[in-house]
Protein backbone atom coordinates (compact mmCIF):
# COMPACT_ATOMS: atom_id res chain seq x y z
CA UNK A 1 0.00 0.00 0.00
CA UNK A 2 1.49 3.84 -1.35
CA UNK A 3 2.06 5.39 2.07
CA UNK A 4 -0.56 8.47 2.46
CA UNK A 5 1.29 12.05 3.96
CA UNK A 6 -2.14 12.92 5.57
CA UNK A 7 -0.77 9.76 7.65
CA UNK A 8 2.61 10.35 8.19
CA UNK A 9 4.22 12.84 10.40
CA UNK A 10 8.26 13.61 10.40
CA UNK A 11 9.99 11.36 13.29
CA UNK A 12 7.81 8.27 12.37
CA UNK A 13 9.90 4.75 12.04
CA UNK A 14 9.60 1.78 10.39
CA UNK A 15 12.24 -1.04 11.05
CA UNK A 16 12.36 -4.73 9.75
CA UNK A 17 15.10 -7.78 10.56
CA UNK A 18 15.93 -8.05 7.15
CA UNK A 19 18.31 -10.88 7.23
CA UNK A 20 18.62 -14.03 10.68
CA UNK A 21 22.01 -15.78 10.72
CA UNK A 22 23.48 -14.89 7.64
CA UNK A 23 24.51 -17.88 6.26
CA UNK A 24 27.36 -18.14 3.21
CA UNK A 25 25.13 -19.55 0.84
CA UNK A 26 23.31 -16.65 1.05
CA UNK A 27 26.54 -14.74 -0.06
CA UNK A 28 27.17 -17.11 -3.02
CA UNK A 29 24.01 -16.85 -3.88
CA UNK A 30 24.65 -12.91 -4.15
CA UNK A 31 28.09 -13.52 -5.70
CA UNK A 32 26.16 -15.30 -8.66
CA UNK A 33 23.24 -12.97 -8.57
CA UNK A 34 25.13 -9.88 -9.36
CA UNK A 35 28.96 -11.06 -11.13
CA UNK A 36 30.41 -9.78 -8.21
CA UNK A 37 32.87 -12.72 -7.32
CA UNK A 38 35.62 -11.63 -5.48
CA UNK A 39 36.76 -13.91 -3.19
CA UNK A 40 36.69 -11.93 -0.16
CA UNK A 41 33.01 -13.08 -0.16
CA UNK A 42 32.91 -16.78 -0.64
CA UNK A 43 36.68 -18.03 -0.68
CA UNK A 44 37.47 -19.12 3.01
CA UNK A 45 41.07 -19.96 2.19
CA UNK A 46 41.74 -17.25 0.08
CA UNK A 47 39.91 -14.45 2.80
CA UNK A 48 41.91 -15.99 5.88
CA UNK A 49 45.35 -17.14 4.08
CA UNK A 50 45.62 -14.46 1.66
CA UNK A 51 43.56 -11.68 2.89
CA UNK A 52 44.22 -11.43 6.35
CA UNK A 53 40.63 -11.64 7.06
CA UNK A 54 39.10 -13.66 9.87
CA UNK A 55 36.79 -15.42 7.80
CA UNK A 56 34.29 -14.31 4.03
CA UNK A 57 32.44 -11.25 4.20
CA UNK A 58 29.11 -9.99 3.00
CA UNK A 59 29.34 -7.81 -0.05
CA UNK A 60 28.56 -4.33 0.54
CA UNK A 61 26.11 -4.24 -2.03
CA UNK A 62 24.44 -7.27 -0.48
CA UNK A 63 23.79 -5.74 2.89
CA UNK A 64 22.50 -2.12 0.91
CA UNK A 65 19.83 -4.89 -0.88
CA UNK A 66 18.46 -5.75 2.24
CA UNK A 67 18.24 -2.44 3.57
CA UNK A 68 16.35 -1.83 0.43
CA UNK A 69 13.48 -4.77 0.71
CA UNK A 70 13.08 -2.77 4.15
CA UNK A 71 12.25 0.03 2.25
CA UNK A 72 10.02 -1.40 -0.72
CA UNK A 73 7.81 -2.74 2.12
CA UNK A 74 7.61 0.46 3.38
CA UNK A 75 7.05 2.74 0.73
CA UNK A 76 5.64 0.16 -1.76
CA UNK A 77 6.89 -0.82 -4.36
CA UNK A 78 8.58 1.46 -7.78
CA UNK A 79 8.19 4.29 -5.65
CA UNK A 80 11.73 5.28 -4.42
CA UNK A 81 13.33 8.38 -5.90
CA UNK A 82 16.63 8.46 -4.48
CA UNK A 83 18.59 5.47 -2.31
CA UNK A 84 22.32 5.68 -1.22
CA UNK A 85 24.57 4.51 1.65
CA UNK A 86 28.12 4.34 3.25
CA UNK A 87 29.23 1.32 4.34
CA UNK A 88 30.13 1.74 7.66
CA UNK A 89 31.16 -1.93 8.83
CA UNK A 90 31.44 -5.39 7.59
CA UNK A 91 29.28 -7.69 7.70
CA UNK A 92 30.02 -11.54 8.51
CA UNK A 93 28.28 -14.35 7.99
CA UNK A 94 26.17 -15.54 11.54
CA UNK A 95 24.95 -11.57 11.69
CA UNK A 96 21.29 -10.38 12.07
CA UNK A 97 20.50 -7.31 10.89
CA UNK A 98 18.02 -4.82 11.55
CA UNK A 99 16.89 -2.04 9.23
CA UNK A 100 15.18 0.65 10.13
CA UNK A 101 14.10 3.69 8.27
CA UNK A 102 12.99 7.34 9.45
CA UNK A 103 10.80 9.64 8.15
CA UNK A 104 12.66 13.01 8.21
CA UNK A 105 10.92 15.33 5.82
CA UNK A 106 7.58 15.90 3.64
CA UNK A 107 7.49 18.13 0.83
CA UNK A 108 6.07 18.62 -2.35
CA UNK A 109 8.63 19.24 -5.60
CA UNK A 110 6.94 20.17 -8.88
CA UNK A 111 3.31 18.76 -7.89
CA UNK A 112 4.74 15.41 -6.31
CA UNK A 113 4.26 14.47 -3.04
CA UNK A 114 7.80 13.06 -1.52
CA UNK A 115 8.81 12.03 1.82
CA UNK A 116 12.81 11.79 2.53
CA UNK A 117 14.15 8.85 5.30
CA UNK A 118 17.04 8.29 6.96
CA UNK A 119 17.89 4.78 6.45
CA UNK A 120 20.28 2.67 8.82
CA UNK A 121 21.11 -0.50 9.11
CA UNK A 122 22.33 -2.18 12.36
CA UNK A 123 23.86 -5.64 13.50
CA UNK A 124 23.10 -7.61 16.23
CA UNK A 125 25.58 -6.12 18.29
CA UNK A 126 23.98 -2.21 17.91
CA UNK A 127 26.56 -1.30 15.56
CA UNK A 128 25.89 0.24 12.43
CA UNK A 129 26.60 -1.72 9.06
CA UNK A 130 25.53 1.15 6.73
CA UNK A 131 23.93 4.10 7.19
CA UNK A 132 22.25 6.73 4.47
CA UNK A 133 19.00 8.18 2.77
CA UNK A 134 16.27 7.92 0.78
CA UNK A 135 13.71 9.78 -0.88
CA UNK A 136 10.27 8.01 -2.46
CA UNK A 137 6.98 9.06 -3.81
CA UNK A 138 3.90 9.50 -1.57
CA UNK A 139 0.66 9.95 -2.39
CA UNK A 140 -1.42 12.96 -0.67
CA UNK B 1 34.26 7.55 -20.60
CA UNK B 2 34.70 3.63 -21.31
CA UNK B 3 33.40 1.74 -24.03
CA UNK B 4 29.35 1.53 -23.54
CA UNK B 5 28.08 -1.54 -21.90
CA UNK B 6 24.53 -3.12 -23.10
CA UNK B 7 22.54 -4.48 -20.22
CA UNK B 8 19.04 -6.24 -20.88
CA UNK B 9 16.82 -6.44 -18.34
CA UNK B 10 15.68 -10.29 -17.86
CA UNK B 11 12.83 -11.69 -15.94
CA UNK B 12 14.62 -14.79 -14.57
CA UNK B 13 17.57 -12.49 -13.41
CA UNK B 14 15.84 -10.47 -11.63
CA UNK B 15 14.07 -13.17 -9.82
CA UNK B 16 17.57 -14.69 -8.99
CA UNK B 17 18.79 -11.28 -7.54
CA UNK B 18 15.72 -11.06 -5.17
CA UNK B 19 16.37 -14.34 -4.44
CA UNK B 20 20.12 -13.51 -3.52
CA UNK B 21 18.80 -10.30 -1.30
CA UNK B 22 16.07 -12.21 0.94
CA UNK B 23 13.27 -10.36 -0.99
CA UNK B 24 10.38 -12.99 -1.68
CA UNK B 25 8.22 -9.91 -2.87
CA UNK B 26 6.05 -11.46 -5.53
CA UNK B 27 6.68 -8.00 -7.84
CA UNK B 28 10.28 -9.66 -8.66
CA UNK B 29 8.82 -12.91 -9.78
CA UNK B 30 5.10 -13.22 -10.65
CA UNK B 31 3.60 -11.50 -13.69
CA UNK B 32 0.20 -11.87 -12.74
CA UNK B 33 0.92 -10.37 -9.41
CA UNK B 34 2.79 -7.96 -11.04
CA UNK B 35 0.15 -6.63 -13.94
CA UNK B 36 -2.54 -6.78 -10.76
CA UNK B 37 -0.49 -4.60 -8.80
CA UNK B 38 1.04 -0.87 -9.13
CA UNK B 39 3.32 -0.31 -11.08
CA UNK B 40 1.72 -3.12 -12.90
CA UNK B 41 5.03 -5.30 -14.24
CA UNK B 42 7.05 -7.17 -12.59
CA UNK B 43 10.27 -4.50 -11.54
CA UNK B 44 14.11 -4.77 -11.00
CA UNK B 45 14.73 -4.01 -6.62
CA UNK B 46 16.62 -0.92 -6.65
CA UNK B 47 20.16 -2.11 -6.06
CA UNK B 48 19.71 -4.17 -9.23
CA UNK B 49 21.52 -2.35 -11.96
CA UNK B 50 25.15 -3.20 -9.83
CA UNK B 51 24.64 -6.19 -11.42
CA UNK B 52 25.66 -4.55 -14.63
CA UNK B 53 28.96 -6.60 -13.45
CA UNK B 54 27.40 -9.06 -15.54
CA UNK B 55 27.50 -7.81 -18.92
CA UNK B 56 30.99 -5.53 -18.51
CA UNK B 57 33.24 -7.79 -20.94
CA UNK B 58 36.14 -6.61 -18.81
CA UNK B 59 34.86 -7.01 -15.33
CA UNK B 60 38.20 -7.64 -13.30
CA UNK B 61 35.87 -10.01 -10.21
CA UNK B 62 34.70 -12.35 -12.47
CA UNK B 63 36.71 -15.54 -12.93
CA UNK B 64 37.23 -15.79 -17.01
CA UNK B 65 38.18 -19.39 -19.08
CA UNK B 66 42.10 -19.66 -19.64
CA UNK B 67 42.77 -16.77 -16.78
CA UNK B 68 44.91 -16.95 -13.63
CA UNK B 69 42.41 -16.03 -10.87
CA UNK B 70 43.57 -14.72 -7.59
CA UNK B 71 40.88 -16.91 -5.57
CA UNK B 72 42.23 -20.52 -4.02
CA UNK B 73 42.76 -23.67 -5.94
CA UNK B 74 45.98 -25.86 -5.44
CA UNK B 75 47.20 -22.67 -3.74
CA UNK B 76 45.38 -20.53 -1.51
CA UNK B 77 45.99 -18.05 -4.54
CA UNK B 78 46.47 -18.61 -7.72
CA UNK B 79 48.26 -15.31 -8.30
CA UNK B 80 52.07 -14.64 -7.13
CA UNK B 81 51.77 -10.80 -7.15
CA UNK B 82 49.02 -8.65 -5.86
CA UNK B 83 45.33 -9.08 -6.78
CA UNK B 84 43.61 -6.55 -8.65
CA UNK B 85 40.96 -5.89 -5.91
CA UNK B 86 43.34 -6.32 -2.93
CA UNK B 87 42.67 -3.96 -0.56
CA UNK B 88 39.71 -2.53 -2.24
CA UNK B 89 36.63 -2.03 -0.33
CA UNK B 90 33.22 -0.69 -0.85
CA UNK B 91 32.53 2.56 0.90
CA UNK B 92 29.86 4.33 -0.47
CA UNK B 93 26.68 3.62 -3.24
CA UNK B 94 24.24 6.37 -4.07
CA UNK B 95 20.79 5.44 -6.75
CA UNK B 96 18.87 8.27 -8.20
CA UNK B 97 15.74 6.64 -9.96
CA UNK B 98 14.25 8.39 -12.94
CA UNK B 99 11.94 5.62 -13.92
CA UNK B 100 12.24 1.53 -12.34
CA UNK B 101 13.20 -1.19 -15.03
CA UNK B 102 11.45 -4.09 -16.03
CA UNK B 103 11.62 -7.22 -17.92
CA UNK B 104 12.53 -6.24 -21.77
CA UNK B 105 14.31 -2.87 -21.17
CA UNK B 106 17.50 -2.77 -22.95
CA UNK B 107 20.05 -0.19 -21.23
CA UNK B 108 23.04 1.51 -22.61
CA UNK B 109 25.35 1.73 -19.70
CA UNK B 110 28.30 4.34 -19.79
CA UNK B 111 30.41 5.10 -17.00
CA UNK B 112 32.94 8.16 -16.01
CA UNK B 113 35.49 8.17 -13.07
CA UNK B 114 34.12 10.71 -10.61
CA UNK B 115 36.19 12.31 -7.94
CA UNK B 116 39.34 10.84 -5.63
CA UNK B 117 40.21 11.75 -2.22
CA UNK B 118 42.05 10.14 0.89
CA UNK B 119 42.41 9.87 4.51
CA UNK B 120 43.83 8.69 7.49
CA UNK B 121 42.22 5.83 9.52
CA UNK B 122 42.91 4.12 13.05
CA UNK B 123 41.88 0.94 11.75
CA UNK B 124 42.88 0.64 8.12
CA UNK B 125 45.55 3.01 7.47
CA UNK B 126 45.56 5.62 4.80
CA UNK B 127 42.74 5.26 2.77
CA UNK B 128 42.27 5.94 -0.84
CA UNK B 129 38.46 6.79 -2.31
CA UNK B 130 37.61 6.94 -6.39
CA UNK B 131 34.47 7.11 -7.21
CA UNK B 132 32.85 6.20 -10.35
CA UNK B 133 29.39 7.32 -11.73
CA UNK B 134 27.20 4.86 -14.08
CA UNK B 135 24.06 6.00 -16.38
CA UNK B 136 21.87 3.65 -17.25
CA UNK B 137 20.14 4.48 -20.42
CA UNK B 138 16.53 2.63 -21.73
CA UNK B 139 16.02 1.50 -25.57
CA UNK B 140 14.16 5.30 -26.00
CA UNK B 141 17.73 6.98 -25.31
CA UNK B 142 16.26 8.31 -22.00
CA UNK B 143 17.95 8.41 -18.31
CA UNK B 144 16.33 5.64 -16.28
CA UNK B 145 19.13 5.35 -13.12
CA UNK B 146 21.92 7.51 -12.54
CA UNK B 147 24.72 5.55 -9.82
CA UNK B 148 27.42 6.73 -8.04
CA UNK B 149 29.70 4.37 -6.35
CA UNK B 150 32.73 5.22 -4.37
CA UNK B 151 35.67 2.17 -3.27
CA UNK B 152 38.30 2.79 -0.69
CA UNK B 153 41.36 1.39 -1.09
CA UNK B 154 43.06 0.62 2.65
CA UNK B 155 46.85 0.60 3.51
CA UNK B 156 46.14 -2.87 5.11
CA UNK B 157 43.00 -4.96 6.25
CA UNK B 158 40.91 -3.26 8.15
CA UNK B 159 41.43 -4.36 11.95
CA UNK B 160 38.51 -6.22 14.01
CA UNK B 161 37.62 -4.75 17.44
Amino acid sequence: MPLSASKLHVGDTYEEVVVDDLTRTQLVMYAGASGDYNPLHTDEIYTTEVAGYPTVFAHGMLTMGLTGKMLTNYVGDGRLTKFGVRFTNQVWPGDTLTATAMVKEINETKGTLLMDLDVKTLNQKGETVVSGYATAKIDP
Amino acid sequence: MTEEIRMPIEASHIMMFARAICDDNPIYRDPEYGEENKPHSIIAPPTFVRAVAQFDPHHELRLKSGKKWFGSGKNASGLAGKAPSSGGLHAEQHFEYHRHLKPGDQLSVTSRNGDTWEKESRRAGKLKFAETVHEFRDQSGELAITMRSVVMHTEKPVEQD
